[in-house]
C-alpha cells in the first residue's frame, strides 16, 4: 500500500506542478500587478461590469444548452447504432473545432447578416457540439445495453426507459461535457468579436481589450477576478450535481451495445443527420469560398498556396505550414497526454480515498479552460524570464500553452470511464498478488484503451486548431495553418483571401486524416480488441 | 512485465525530449539582434539573408499582435526588455512609448535620406520613421457609377442622405483603422463638433465591424467578397490588390481627409546587443528594405526616391496631405473619445 500511494503522490505532483508553474504564477502575476494598482474597485462598482458579467453568462449558458441538443442525437448515433457511415460521421464532427473563429464568424456573418445574439450562440454551439458527441459518446458506447432492455421488458416506453436507466448512468459523462462547453463558450473570443460588432461584448472581449490595447491592467484584473469566481462556481455546480453520480457501471465492448436502429430510434437518428448536415454548412461555404473567384472557379487558390505566392507573404508554403501545424500539435498532445492520463488516474484513486481532495484537484485542472487566453499570455510576460534560458520568446512555450487547455479534455474524457470500472476487479487483481503497475494494465486499461486514444485524437484537434498562444509563440519562419490563415487573410487582394480559404481546406483535411489515422490505432494486443 | 511498460513510458519521454527541441535549431553562433515587430511584417528571406552575409548578424524576428499590442507588451516588460529592436511602433502609440522611456537615442545616418520629413514631435532621436501607411476612405468606383451617386469628395459628405446605408467603418476600441479614422474625424470636425459628425453618420445607417478583415473582405463590395456596401475605411494603398485583368483599378482611396500613420523603429532600452539593433535599423531605412515595403507589407517607404511598384503608381498613389493629431494629444484623449464614441455609435 504504500507503493500505492508513493506513486499516487508523484503522479498528482507532475501534474500540479505543471499547473502551477505555467497557469497559476503566471496569472497571478498579472492580477497582482493589477491588483498593486489603484481602479480595481471603481470597475467593480460599474454597473456596465455586471451586465457585461450577466451577458457573458447567458450566451455561455445558452450556447450550452443548444451544443447539448445538438450533441446527444450524434452521440447516440456514433456510440449506438450499427449504420454505414458512422466512422464517417465520427471523423465530420471533429471539424468544426479546428477552424478559426475569425473565419467562421465571417461565415456566419455573412448568413446572419449583422450577426447578433442568435448568431453568437449558434457559432459558440457550432465549434462544441463535437465535445458532447465524444465524450458522451464515448462512455455511452461501452454502456451495457441489457439494463435498458430489461427496463423495456418491463414494459416501459423507449423513453421511459432513456431518462430512467440511460440518461442517469451518462450523467457523469453529461456533466463532464457541459462543464467544458461552458467554459468554453464563456471565454469564447473571435466568435463574439466577429459576431458581436461593436454592440456584444463579453468580460472575455472586455479583458482582451483592456490588456491588450488600453494596458489597463487594475480593469482587466477587475474583470478577471470576476471571471474567476464565475468559473469557480460555474465548476462547483458541475461538481455537486456529479458528486453522487459517478458509479461502477458494467462497461461492455462497444460492439455488443451498437445495434442497428429500430423503431422510433429512427427519429433520433434522423435528428442526428440533420446536426450533422448543418456543421457541414460553414464548412462547405469555406470550402466553396477557395474555389470562387470573380471571374468564375478557380484552384488559383490551391496552386499559390503551394507555390511561391505563399512563400514570398509566409516566408513557407502552405504545405510547410501544414508540416509546422503537425509537429507542434504532436508535441503539444504528447504533453498533455502524459500530464492528463497521470492526473486522471490520480483523480480516480483518489476519489475513493479522499473525495473532497479529488474534486478540488478536478476543478484545479479545469480552470485554465475558464481563463482568459490573453490574462495567461500577459502573465508569462512578467513571469517567464525567471525561468533558465527566457522561455518569454521561446517557441518551446506553444506546446505548454497548448497543453494546458488539452489537458483538461484528456482528463474529462478518460476519467467517466476510469471512474467507471468496478473497483472489485481492481481489488480482486490486488489479491492475487498484482502490483499497482499490474493491475492498471491488465484491468483499467483494456477498458481506458479506446477513450485514450479518442482523447489523444480529440486533443490534437485542438492543439492543431489553436491560434492564442501559438500567434505570439511560434517561431516566424515556421508559422502553423492557423497563424498562416489569419496573415493571409489581413491582407488586401482577391489572391490572398483565397489562399486564406485555401488553407482552411487544408487545415481541415489536415485534421481528418490526423484523427482518422490517431483512431485506427489499436491499443495493445488483439485481446484489447474493440476497446 | 513490468519492465517492458517502463521501458514504453521511457521511449515514449525520449520521443517527447526530441520532438520538443527538435525543429528549434534556431542559427546561433555569430552575432543576433532580436527584433520585436507587429504581425504585418514580412521580408523575404534573400533581403534578410543578405544583411546577414553582409554584416554577420542574424535577424531574429519576434511578431507580438498589432502596433498597439506590441508597445503594450514593450511597455510591460521594459525592465527585461524582450528584444534588442522594434519596428511597428505607429503614430498612435508613439507618445506612450517616449513617455515610459522604452527607447535609447539612436539617430540612424540613413534617416537624412527622407524619413526625418515623418519624425514625431520631440522624439527626433530615438525613433526612426520606417513607413508611412495611411488610412483613407476606399470608394468602389464602379458600385456608385453603375447607381448614378455621385463619389463623395470628403468626409463629411458621408453624412448626405445619399450614402444612406452605403458605409462600412471598423470599431475603434478592436481595430486600428477604426481608431485611425476616429482621429481623422476628431482632425477634421475638431473636438466640439466630431461627436455631431458620429450622431449624423449613425443616422445614415453606418455599419461598424470589430476588424478591418470582415469590414474590408465581407461588408466592401470593392474586394473579391462583393459585399453590399460601396464605401469602407481602409488604407490609401488598398486599392493596389484590387486592380482588374486590364489593369485598370477597381477601387480608389478618397485622398482629402486621410489619417497619417507612421511606423518607426527604434533600439530599446536596456538591449542585449546595442550595437547589433542600431544596424537592424539603419537596414530597415536603407534602399534595400525600402524598396520592398509596398509589396510585401503594403505600405509606403519614408526614403526619397524609391519607386513604388506598377500598380501603385496608377492606384495607390501617396496622399500629399494628410491628418495628424499631435502624438501627446491623442495619448491623453484616446480613453476619452473612445466612451464617448462608444456612447454615441452603441447608446
Amino acid at each position: 500500500m504504500r507503493g500505492t500511494k508513493a506513486l499516487l503522490g508523484v503522479g498528482a505532483v507532475v501534474p500540479l506542478l505543471f499547473l502551477v508553474v505555467f497557469f497559476a504564477w503566471p496569472v497571478a502575476a498579472i492580477l497582482g500587478l493589477g491588483l498593486s494598482e489603484s481602479g480595481v474597485g471603481a470597475v467593480l462598482a460599474d454597473p456596465q461590469t455586471w451586465e457585461l458579467v450577466a451577458f457573458t453568462l447567458g450566451q455561455a449558458a445558452a450556447s450550452t444548452v443548444v451544443a447539448l441538443l445538438a450533441g446527444l442525437p450524434v452521440a447516440y448515433l456514433l456510440a449506438r447504432c450499427a449504420v454505414r457511415g458512422r466512422a464517417l460521421v465520427r471523423l465530420i464532427v471533429t471539424i468544426p473545432f479546428v477552424l478559426p473563429t475569425l473565419v467562421v464568424g465571417m461565415a456566419f456573418r455573412s448568413t446572419f447578416g449583422d450577426g447578433g445574439v442568435v448568431a453568437i450562440v449558434l457559432a459558440n454551439a457550432f465549434f462544441n457540439v463535437a465535445v458532447v458527441a465524444r465524450t458522451v459518446g464515448g462512455l455511452w458506447a461501452n454502456l451495457d445495453r441489457r439494463a435498458e432492455d430489461a427496463a423495456r421488458a418491463l414494459g416501459a416506453s423507449r423513453w421511459r426507459a432513456f431518462t430512467s436507466v440511460t440518461l442517469p448512468a451518462l450523467a457523469p459523462a453529461i456533466g463532464s461535457a457541459l462543464a467544458v462547453v461552458f467554459l468554453f463558450c464563456a471565454t469564447s473570443f473571435g466568435v463574439v468579436l466577429v459576431l458581436g460588432g461593436s454592440e456584444y461584448r463579453t468580460l472575455e472581449t472586455e479583458i482582451y481589450l483592456r490588456t491588450v490595447q488600453l494596458l489597463d491592467l487594475p480593469g482587466a484584473a477587475a474583470l478577471s477576478l470576476l471571471q474567476l469566481v464565475a468559473v469557480v462556481g460555474a465548476l462547483l455546480v458541475g461538481a455537486i450535481a456529479r458528486r453522487k453520480r459517478e458509479t461502477a457501471l458494467a462497461l461492455r465492448s462497444r460492439t455488443e451495445t451498437a445495434r442497428r436502429p429500430e423503431g422510433a430510434e429512427w427519429i433520433v437518428v434522423a435528428a442526428a443527420v440533420i446536426v450533422v448536415v448543418l456543421l457541414l454548412l460553414p464548412v462547405f461555404s469555406l470550402i466553396s469560398q477557395s474555389l470562387s473567384t470573380r471571374d468564375g472557379w478557380s484552384l488559383a487558390g490551391y496552386a499559390a498556396l503551394a507555390g511561391d505566392a505563399a512563400r514570398s507573404t509566409l516566408g513557407v508554403s502552405g504545405l510547410d505550414a501544414a508540416l509546422n501545424s503537425l509537429r507542434t500539435a504532436f508535441d503539444a498532445t504528447l504533453l498533455a497526454m502524459v500530464l492528463g492520463v497521470l492526473a486522471a488516474v490520480v483523480l480516480s484513486q483518489l476519489r475513493r480515498r479522499r473525495g473532497r481532495l479529488a474534486e478540488a484537484m478536478d476543478m484545479a485542472l479545469m480552470l485554465p479552460l475558464g481563463v482568459s487566453a490573453v490574462t495567461v499570455g500577459f502573465g508569462y510576460l512578467v513571469t517567464m524570464d525567471a525561468l533558465p534560458g527566457d522561455l518569454r520568446s521561446s517557441p518551446i512555450l506553444v506546446p505548454f500553452a497548448q497543453a494546458l487547455v488539452v489537458m483538461p479534455l484528456i482528463v474529462r474524457t478518460v476519467l467517466p470511464v476510469l471512474r467507471a470500472i468496478d473497483d472489485r476487479l481492481r481489488q480482486a487483481a490486488a489479491t492475487l498478488g498484482a502490483s499497482p503497475l499490474r493491475v492498471w494494465r491488465e484491468v483499467d486499461l483494456p477498458f481506458v484503451g479506446r477513450s485514450l486514444l479518442a482523447a489523444a485524437g480529440f486533443g490534437y484537434v485542438v492543439a492543431l486548431g489553436e491560434f492564442g498562444a501559438t500567434s505570439f509563440l511560434v517561431r516566424p519562419d515556421a508559422p502553423t495553418l492557423p497563424v498562416a490563415i489569419s496573415r493571409l487573410i489581413s491582407r488586401p487582394g482577391e489572391l490572398n483571401v483565397q489562399m486564406a480559404y485555401a488553407s482552411c481546406v487544408l487545415l481541415m483535411i489536415v485534421t481528418v486524416a490526423a484523427v482518422a489515422l490517431i483512431e485506427r490505432v489499436r491499443v495493445g494486443t488483439e485481446a484489447l480488441g474493440e476497446f | 512485465m513490468r519492465s517492458r511498460t517502463l521501458g514504453a513510458l521511457l521511449v515514449l519521454a525520449l520521443v517527447s525530449g526530441c520532438s520538443l527541441t527538435g525543429g528549434n535549431g534556431a542559427a546561433t553562433g555569430g552575432d543576433k539582434v532580436v527584433l520585436v515587430t507587429h504581425n504585418s511584417f514580412a521580408l523575404p528571406k534573400p533581403v534578410l539573408d543578405e544583411f546577414t552575409k553582409n554584416t554577420g548578424i542574424t535577424i531574429e524576428i519576434s511578431r507580438r499582435g498589432d502596433a498597439g499590442e506590441m508597445t503594450n507588451q514593450l511597455v510591460l516588460t521594459k525592465g527585461n526588455p524582450l528584444a534588442d529592436a522594434v519596428y511597428g511602433i505607429d503614430s498612435t502609440y508613439a507618445s506612450r512609448a517616449l513617455g515610459q522611456n522604452l527607447l535609447q537615442p539612436y539617430k540612424s545616418p540613413e534617416a537624412a535620406k527622407g524619413a526625418q520629413r515623418y519624425a514625431v514631435a520631440g522624439g527626433e532621436d530615438r525613433l526612426s520613421a520606417v513607413d508611412v501607411g495611411d488610412v483613407c476612405l476606399n470608394i468602389d468606383t464602379g458600385f456608385l457609377a453603375q447607381r448614378g451617386i455621385p463619389e463623395p469628395t470628403s468626409l463629411a459628405d458621408l453624412t448626405d442622405p445619399r450614402f444612406k446605408d452605403l458605409l462600412v467603418v471598423q470599431n475603434p476600441a478592436t481595430s486600428s483603422p477604426g481608431l485611425a479614422f476616429l482621429f481623422a474625424t476628431v482632425a477634421t470636425f475638431g473636438e466640439e463638433r466630431w461627436a455631431e459628425y458620429w450622431t449624423k453618420l449613425k443616422a445614415n445607417g453606418v455599419k461598424v465591424a470589430s476588424g478591418w478583415e470582415e469590414s474590408y473582405s465581407k461588408d466592401f463590395s470593392g474586394s473579391s467578397g462583393k459585399g453590399p456596401r460601396p464605401l469602407v475605411v481602409s488604407y490609401a494603398s488598398s486599392p493596389s490588390a484590387e486592380v482588374g485583368q486590364d489593369g485598370k483599378p477597381r477601387t480608389k482611396a478618397l485622398l482629402n481627409g486621410c489619417y497619417r500613420q507612421v511606423e518607426y523603429a527604434g533600439v530599446l532600452n536596456g538591449a542585449k546587443n546595442a550595437d547589433g539593433a542600431r544596424k537592424v535599423v539603419d537596414f530597415l531605412l536603407s534602399d534595400k528594405v525600402q524598396s520592398q515595403l509596398a509589396e510585401q507589407m503594403f505600405v509606403y517607404p519614408t526614403r526619397e526616391g524609391v519607386a513604388l511598384p506598377q500598380s501603385w503608381q496608377v492606384a495607390a498613389p501617396l496622399p500629399t496631405k494628410a491628418l495628424e493629431l499631435p502624438a501627446q494629444q491623442v495619448d491623453r484623449d484616446r480613453e476619452r473619445w473612445l466612451a464617448l464614441w462608444r456612447s454615441i455609435v452603441q447608446g
